[in-house]
């Protein structure tokens, strides 16, 4: 446990940070209820693989991604993995993932569905998109589905942009936790522990929120056989994205790219008073 | 041109990363003003008009900022940031916390971990692990960027006078509240800011082991990280962690004592000076990017290196 690791314990029902935010005024007996249509919403990018070692192309206007194997980005992977426990432990009642992006994108939401989550929707654009444009298509789609938990993964590897939740969070105005490693809901609140440069935090948020997944959280699992069969079934919904009524616009050109600078090839040495001698009269740097 | 520089900070202390920040507003062009937005941070606000290039000082000083939570630090740098041309911010955890949702209350694109500026309006920066390096033009009126601190040297953090101004502006949001937080105790620099970092991986097979790396560290003034592998393992916590996951790192030297270099890791300290790398495994990809390697048992090879430095 990711809570314990860090010996952060949660209290419940009167616990000190019910104070601090607007507290939930749920009846108990409702409570019930809410949690029974408990519904998690996640997103998830097609991604390079993070195995493939990416080329610029020859005349430097992209990466070259012609023929590149492609996956499920790996922190939307733990996402995906984190709604599918937050279901089986019985806190969430759906699992719906949604992803923007080209058709081929089904075949990330068909392996999000073999991991266990009930249905996908898929917001069909053949346009080169930017994160606000993302964040305003998944925004119109929680508006439909209103979840009351929407997961991302930190970051996409491929543009590392690490923009899309915190920008969805404005747009439909929830509270954000950004980088978790632990998520708990408590008294109508989520609990979330989050890894942050000097250490980590922890933040309440009231519901509806936005949650992106940081690598600790926890160990994606496999899909099995019988599940990608059983994935073939499931619902997968084709929105095209101009029907959302989303304004979006373009506000960066990707003018080239090139490879970083190469290093000079080092050297090898034979022996702990050889490297020191290097460090001190040849790379003055001890 | 007038550029917003969101000022990292603990209320207590600016946080060097400001000075990297300040570097790449100064390299944009323009009038720079700093935004300290906190809770009991004079300290900060008076620190921050101090460096050098710094032309006004904006405080929002208020109980809603204490824990600089976004939801409500975000609408008072958008309120702010209309009359600017530029709001940067470090590429820090909060830095990346806060600025998506300014430029999105914009209704702007941001442009994330930018390493150098081409002009005003054009940018680098890394993608695809640092494999890559973008070129980008923006046509934002208003140009929401992070700054990757290793991409830039500090500007001198004395010699400015700027005027302080209080902002009274008071945003609480009410959807977000802090619980508690649990900081990572060192008496060593701070990872991204050290001169020297020396970084163990899963080949030091312990959290024990790393004492071995936390001696050489001290005898060198270094600062100590670690591999994901080593993180993962729990040998240490995750705050030590370099890579692209983690934090980046571009010091004069970085000491990479049983690591195997996987690219994830590379894009947290391929930028360093001079890289070392200590390793039994002489097929370890992280031979490919040291300026010296050392093929050696390194519970043999770091204790020697501790002696003789």
């Amino acid at each position: 446990m990711r809570g314990g690791k860090t010996g952060i314990t949660i209290q419940s029902k009167q616990g000190w940070y019910g104070a601090c935010v607007r507290p939930s005024r749920i009846d108990p007996k409702c409570q019930g209820a809410v949690r029974r249509t408990m519904k998690v919403l996640v997103a998830v990018k097609r991604a390079i693989d993070p195995n493939v070692k990416v080329r610029v192309k020859a005349d430097g206007s992209d990466v070259e991604l012609g023929g590149v194997k492609m996956a499920l980005n790996p922190f939307c992977e733990i996402a995906v993995e984190e709604a599918i426990r937050l279901k089986e432990k019985g806190v969430a009642s759906e699992v719906v993932v949604v992803s923007v992006g080209t058709s081929a994108a089904q075949e990330q939401l068909r392996t999000a569905l073999a991991l266990g989550a009930d249905r996908a929707l898929l917001v069909e654009t053949n346009a080169v998109l930017e994160p606000l444009s993302v964040a305003k298509y998944l925004s119109k789609v929680i508006d439909q589905e209103k979840p009351q938990l929407i997961l991302f993964g930190k970051q996409a590897i491929d543009q590392e942009n690490n923009q899309v939740g915190q920008m969805v969070a404005q747009l439909i105005g929830s509270g954000q936790a950004t980088y978790a490693s632990a998520i708990n809901q408590v008294d109508g609140q989520w609990v979330v522990e989050r890894e942050v440069d000097s250490g980590s935090q922890v933040l309440a948020l009231a519901m509806p929120a936005v949650v992106t997944c940081d690598l600790r959280l926890n160990q994606p699992r496999y899909a099995s056989l019988p599940n990608i069969m059983k994935a073939k079934k499931k619902p997968l919904e084709i929105i095209a994205a101009d029907t959302l009524g989303a304004s979006v616009k373009e506000h960066a050109r990707l003018l080239g790219v090139v490879p970083p600078a190469v290093r000079k090839a080092g050297i090898n040495v034979g022996s702990v008073a050889e490297l020191v001698d290097k460090l001190k009269n040849v790379a003055g740097v001890i | 041109m007038t550029i917003l520089v969101i000022a990292e900070h603990d209320n207590k202390a600016l946080a060097p990363a400001t000075l990297n920040t300040v570097a790449a507003a100064a390299k944009i062009g323009g009038d720079i003003h700093v935004l300290v937005a906190g809770q009991g941070a004079g300290a900060v606000a008076e620190a921050a008009a101090k460096i050098a290039g710094v032309a006004k000082v904006l405080s929002a000083d208020n109980a809603a900022y204490a824990h600089q939570l976004p939801e409500n630090v975000a609408p008072l740098v958008a309120e702010l940031g209309k009359a600017y041309s530029h709001i940067l911010a470090a590429a820090t955890s909060n830095g990346k916390n806060i600025l998506p949702r300014v430029a999105a209350a914009l209704d702007v694109d941001q442009i994330s971990e930018i390493i150098s500026v081409e002009s005003a309006d054009t940018f680098q920066r890394p993608i695809y692990a640092g494999n890559a390096i973008a070129t980008v033009q923006s046509t934002a009126a208003i140009k929401v960027i992070t700054v990757r601190a290793t991409g830039f040297d500090p500007v001198a953090a004395e010699g400015g006078s700027a005027a302080v101004e209080a902002v009274s502006a008071a945003h609480d949001a009410g959807i977000s509240s802090f619980v508690n937080e649990e900081l990572a105790k060192s008496d060593r620099p701070e990872l991204t800011a050290a001169k020297i970092v020396v970084s163990g991986g899963r080949g030091m097979q312990n959290g024990d082991n790393f004492k071995h790396l936390y001696a050489l560290a001290d005898k060198l003034g270094a600062a100590v990280g670690a591999s994901r592998a080593a993180v993962d393992a729990g040998f240490v916590p995750n705050d030590m962690q370099v890579g692209q996951t983690g934090k980046i790192v571009a010091p004069q030297l970085y000491i990479a004592v049983g690591i195997s270099g996987a690219i994830q890791h590379l894009a947290g300290m391929k930028d360093s000076k001079v890289i070392v790398a200590i390793n039994k495994d002489e097929e370890a990809p992280i031979f490919q990017v040291a300026d010296y390697g050392l093929v050696a048992d390194l519970f043999e090879a770091v204790p020697e290196l501790e002696k003789l430095v």
